[in-house]
């Protein structure tokens, strides 16, 4: 795929300004949001249903902006390099863009439904991202498993705000969160939190629905650095601590969020040590991060409620050391996966020498991601550990952190000292570093990480500490510093590391053992989602055996007989069949007119030959012009002429072509007689309705306005014409560019010619694949 | 006037559904021109015309019907004519490719289950 | 078809069915006619053409592909209702009228041009595609 030497197209570069400028704007907010003045903006969209485009910054927000900015920028930067030569870089590089631009929208919505629809759009494109290489059918595979179960989840989760917005009386984030209208009492309660969990926890991969996230390692490794580490996947995390004000502090929360986030904490720091692919051990302990971070959210702090809520300090500090540390490594793993043409470990080692630069930053990130001091990982370790030995459900809570953080350690030396350090294996094309915009990006998160380790006063001020006061709906007094002395949390610290050493030392004994237990295991998340999906397909086969006899006329008399008998049954059941109490004077020439159109439709079902039916056919249309004229439509009747004309053209031209009706395979008698009963129960139906609407008064209000303002607003004297043009100048656009799309259409249908050309043998050459899994039915 | 015209939609409706009803996709086609003749008249009529016309409206139009109802028709008119024409393009592609115009023997999207041999015989395909 | 009298009489027919479809576009919004009905009337013109002459002719003639004058219409139409919220900030296809040498204008009238040439455009199409290929 790549070509050292093809160009990197410019627009791929410049476009790293777009996240670059927004950071800085974003980054320009920091005072006045710290400060405790939340942005706000809000254009009207939907305001009859209470939806306003209304974006809205504040502490929680803005960490994640910045965050999703900051990252977005070196992920773009890092993909021009890495897509270099690939043919559709600027299809690649606008679905990044477009991403990033609806997390943003994610975090920064006000209203819950602007929310939802951003959070879709990230679903949408994300699909698109994971299954970016189409060709490769792992790749589309994951990218439909993705899209269904976040896509499923969000579809609970739009239920479930539903139910959230009418109990709380608004949509709007802001007067939800400065309400106390008390949501854990209201009767709907569990069913919210059940819908709005469902859709947090399916993005943000929680157990049992984690099993997405490893498949969507099939996507281009900027997309995993992008998307599976700092921000889509965070986004439920973000939705958990966004609501928790809301609907938090129950006892049904902290158990959920808190059970949830533990078990998938430590099932996965498990499964990533008995991996071997680099990114599928990223994604793992990406995994893991989700559930520590949802953990946290919910963990109910037992000391009094006026104490520091240091779960969502802990939540917070660790979602923004885990984005600094976790895109470096994934965007070092890809570099690898270039340079030396393999992400598999047990054929890496002793790229020391040929990476320099991305061995530095790895190491930056992955002594962050171990914990060690001065790192912000340290900083954020020993706020997780003081959190949940300060938690209701203490030695468990710590326990579950413990073991997780000691897995995770481990797993860090094995993504960056297995790779780089080490004897390279022999036979292997010699690796290079890669250009800078590979490595500069990582560099630049992991110094970052050293520099809120070493400065954690400023990072907590300026940026965590009001995104903490937004989760828990107060601003927490807390006191951030690097040291906190010789403590429970440090003691904890210095055990998770020396475990983590420990397993890396004995990693073949325990990754067996893991691996072992692991293969017991009846039934995974895959399993179950291939199950699902092979039932709803059977379940349609049998359903459409049932629902669908592949005869065309068939369906058509169902539905014209149950338009008929529907119709006809509410006239009789209303009663409102009407017969006009006079018979009118009806005079001759319409008399004449309607008897010989009504005689040219009956020969037009009975003749046998085409040339007949044809003139049939333009009696019925001339004589209907006839008729508008006589009511003095006058414009009605000249374009009904006319189309009239170009009808019989135009069928003529085709009709002919076609074989006659003598050959047409006849029904039956029975099948004949049932058409024609259902035939004319339509149009009895049709003739009843019309006497019934014509039997009541008309209401000539909108006719009446068109004609007093057509003259003095329209300086139009032709009524129609004014309206066709002026008044209602928007439907006869619509209408028009109908017209236009049939006539392109008709003549793209008419001049195709299926037929496998030497196109189609190349499209087959490039993806072989894709021609393979979908084959296209052969019309013979 | 309102019934005469009622009984002619009435009329229209019921010729267009019997063709569309066939097998044989020239007069499905033809019976959707019906169908939208039938489709215009009943707006005409349902939008009100005003009665007691006679053939005075031969001499300038006398009679006022409703002009949103016009307008109405004025565009639906192109709009079934476009229409029409591409179902007959569509028709005439499909002979082309099937070699039939009969619709029971076009399964190509929706084949005859397995196990059932088509119970259809291709008559509609000229020799 | 092909007779003599068909091609000498159209030869003469197509330009007055040309110019009248014009004269019942111009007039259409105070007297019965309009874009419609011009555009159709034109597209009868031209069809008469194509049967005469053939398809051939017809594209020497137009000297260009007929979904371009469809495309061209929309264009207009969608720019003539784009004047009055550029010119007043009223609504998208809101008129806007002023007045040339004492003949009120308007864009309704642009928007009319842009629907005759959507019809002519979209026939021809219709016609032309069965033509040729059919």
């Amino acid at each position: 795929m790549e070509k050292a030497s093809a160009r990197v197209p410019l627009y791929s570069r410049l476009v790293v300004a777009l996240p670059a400028g927004l950071f800085v704007w974003f980054a320009s907010m920091v005072p006045s949001v710290a400060g405790g003045e939340a942005q706000f903006a809000s254009i009207g969209w939907l305001p009859q249903l209470g939806v306003d485009l209304a974006f809205h910054v504040d502490g929680l927000g803005l960490l994640f902006a910045l965050l999703i900015t900051g990252v977005g920028t070196f992920i773009l930067l890092y993909a021009s390099e890495y897509m270099r030569g690939h043919p559709q870089v600027g299809r690649f590089t606008a679905f990044l863009v477009a991403f990033m631009l609806s997390m943003l929208g994610v975090v920064l919505s006000d209203n819950l439904i602007v929310l939802f629809v951003f959070w879709e759009l990230t679903t949408l494109t994300s699909f698109l991202l994971i299954g970016y290489s189409h060709g490769d059918s792992a790749a589309r595979r994951a990218a439909l498993q993705s899209l269904i179960v976040t896509g499923a989840g969000a579809l609970a989760m739009l239920a479930g705000f539903v139910l959230l917005g009418n109990a709380a009386g608004s949509y709007s984030l802001r007067e939800m969160l400065a309400g106390d209208s008390d949501l854990a009492g209201h009767p709907a309660y569990v069913a919210m939190l059940v819908l709005v969990l469902a859709g947090a926890f399916t993005k943000s991969a929680q157990f049992p629905f984690h099993f997405w996230l490893p498949n969507a390692m099939a996507a281009p490794t900027p997309v995993s650095a992008y998307l599976h580490s700092a921000t889509m996947v965070k986004a439920g995390v973000f939705l958990l601590a966004r609501l928790n004000p809301v609907l938090g502090g129950t006892d049904e929360w902290g158990m959920t969020l808190t059970g949830f986030g533990a078990f998938t904490a430590v099932y996965s720091a498990a499964v990533a040590l008995t991996r071997t692919d680099l990114k599928q051990i990223l994604a793992y302990t990406t995994l893991m991060a989700l559930g520590v971070c949802v953990m946290f959210i919910g963990l109910p702090q037992s000391r009094g409620a006026d104490e520091v809520p240091l779960g969502a300090v802990a939540a917070v500090a660790f979602v923004f050391v885990h984005a600094l540390y976790k895109a470096p490594l994934f965007m070092v793993a890809g570099t690898i996966d270039h340079s030396a043409g393999t992400r598999d470990i047990r054929s890496l080692g002793g790229l020391r020498k040929a990476m320099p630069w991305s061995l530095l930053a790895a190491a930056l990130a992955a002594l962050s991601m171990s914990g060690v001091p001065p790192f912000a990982g340290f900083v954020g370790k020993e706020i997780l550990y003081s959190s949940a030995i300060g938690s209701t459900y203490g030695v468990a809570a710590t326990a579950a952190i413990v073991t997780a953080n000691a897995m995770i350690v481990s797993a860090a030396l094995l993504v960056v000292a297995v790779p780089f350090l080490g004897q390279s294996p022999a036979t292997r094309p010699t690796p290079h570093e890669g250009r800078w915009p590979m490595w500069i990006g990582s560099l630049v998160l992991g110094v970052a990480a050293l520099g809120a380790g070493l400065f954690p006063r400023l990072a907590f001020e300026w940026l965590l500490l009001p995104a903490a006061g937004a989760v828990a709906g107060r601003q927490p007094h807390f006191e951030a510093s690097l040291w906190h002395g010789f403590n429970l949390p440090f003691a904890l610290s210095v055990v998770t590391l020396s475990a983590g050493a420990l397993a890396y030392w004995q990693r073949n004994r325990l990754t067996g053992a893991l691996g072992s237990a692991l293969a017991r295991l009846p039934v995974t998340g895959d399993s179950a989602y291939d199950w699902l999906m092979n039932g709803i397909a059977r379940v349609s086969v049998v359903h459409t055996r049932i629902v669908q006899c592949g005869i065309q006329r068939r369906y058509l008399l169902i539905v014209f007989a149950t338009l008929g008998a529907s119709v006809l049954t509410t006239l009789v059941v209303k009663g409102v069949i009407a017969w006009p109490a006079r018979i009118p004077d009806v005079s001759f020439v319409e008399w004449l007119l309607a008897i010989l159109i009504a005689a040219s439709a009956l020969v037009t079902i009975r003749s046998h030959s085409r040339l007949m039916a044809i003139v049939a056919l333009g009696v019925v249309g001339t004589g209907i012009a006839l008729i508008f004229l006589l009511h003095g439509a006058s414009d009605v009747a000249m374009t009904q002429l006319m189309v009239e004309t170009l009808v019989v053209v135009i069928v003529a031209m085709v009709l002919l072509k076609l074989p006659g009706f003598r050959r047409e395979v006849r029904q039956t008698g029975l099948g004949r007689w049932r058409d024609a009963i259902v035939s004319c129960v339509v149009g009895l139906t049709t003739t009843l309705v019309l006497l019934a609407v014509t039997a009541e008064p008309s209401h000539r209000r909108l006719t009446e306005y068109f004609q007093k303002t057509a003259v003095p607003e329209g300086f139009g004297a032709n009524v129609v014409n004014v309206i066709l043009v002026d008044f209602r100048g928007l439907d006869t656009l619509g209408e028009i560019s109908v017209l236009a799309l049939a006539a392109v259409s008709a003549y793209t249908l008419i001049n195709w010619r299926p037929r496998r050309s030497a196109r189609a043998a190349a499209r087959s050459k490039a993806f072989p694949e894709a021609e393979g899994a979908a084959k296209p039915e052969t019309l013979s | 006037m309102e019934l005469i015209n009622a009984a002619l939609v009435g009329v229209l409706m019921a010729s267009s559904v019997y063709l569309m009803l066939s097998r044989n996709l020239v007069r499905f086609v033809l019976g959707l021109a019906l169908l939208s003749h039938a489709a215009n008249l009943l707006i005409f009529t349902g939008g009100g015309i005003t009665s007691s016309i006679t053939s005075r409206a031969a001499d300038g139009a006398t009679a006022e019907s409703d002009s949103l109802a016009q307008a109405l028709i004025l565009t639906a008119i192109v709009i079934s004519f476009s229409l029409f024409t591409f179902a007959l393009v569509l028709a005439f592609r499909t002979y082309e490719t099937l070699e039939t115009v009969d619709t029971d023997a076009m399964r190509a999207a929706e084949p005859e289950p397995s196990g059932h041999p088509g119970r259809t015989d291709p008559s509609g395909r000229p020799s | 078809m092909n007779t003599l009298v068909l091609r000498v009489a159209t030869r003469i027919l197509l330009p007055l069915i040309l110019v009248s479809s014009i004269f019942m576009l111009l007039r259409g919004h105070n007297q019965p006619g309009g874009g419609f009905v011009g555009g159709l009337i034109a597209s009868i013109g031209f069809s008469l053409h194509v049967f005469v002459s053939g398809a051939e002719a017809l594209r020497r003639m137009l000297r260009t592909d007929p979904r371009w004058i469809a495309a061209v219409g929309l264009g207009v139409a969608i720019i003539s209702g784009l004047v009055g919220p550029y010119a007043s900030g009223t609504p998208f296809l809101t008129s806007a009228w002023t007045s040339v040498g004492g003949v009120k204008v308007g864009t309704p009238l642009v928007f009319d041009v842009g629907v005759y040439l959507v019809v002519v455009g979209a026939m021809l199409t219709f016609i032309l595609g069965i033509k040729e290929q059919g």
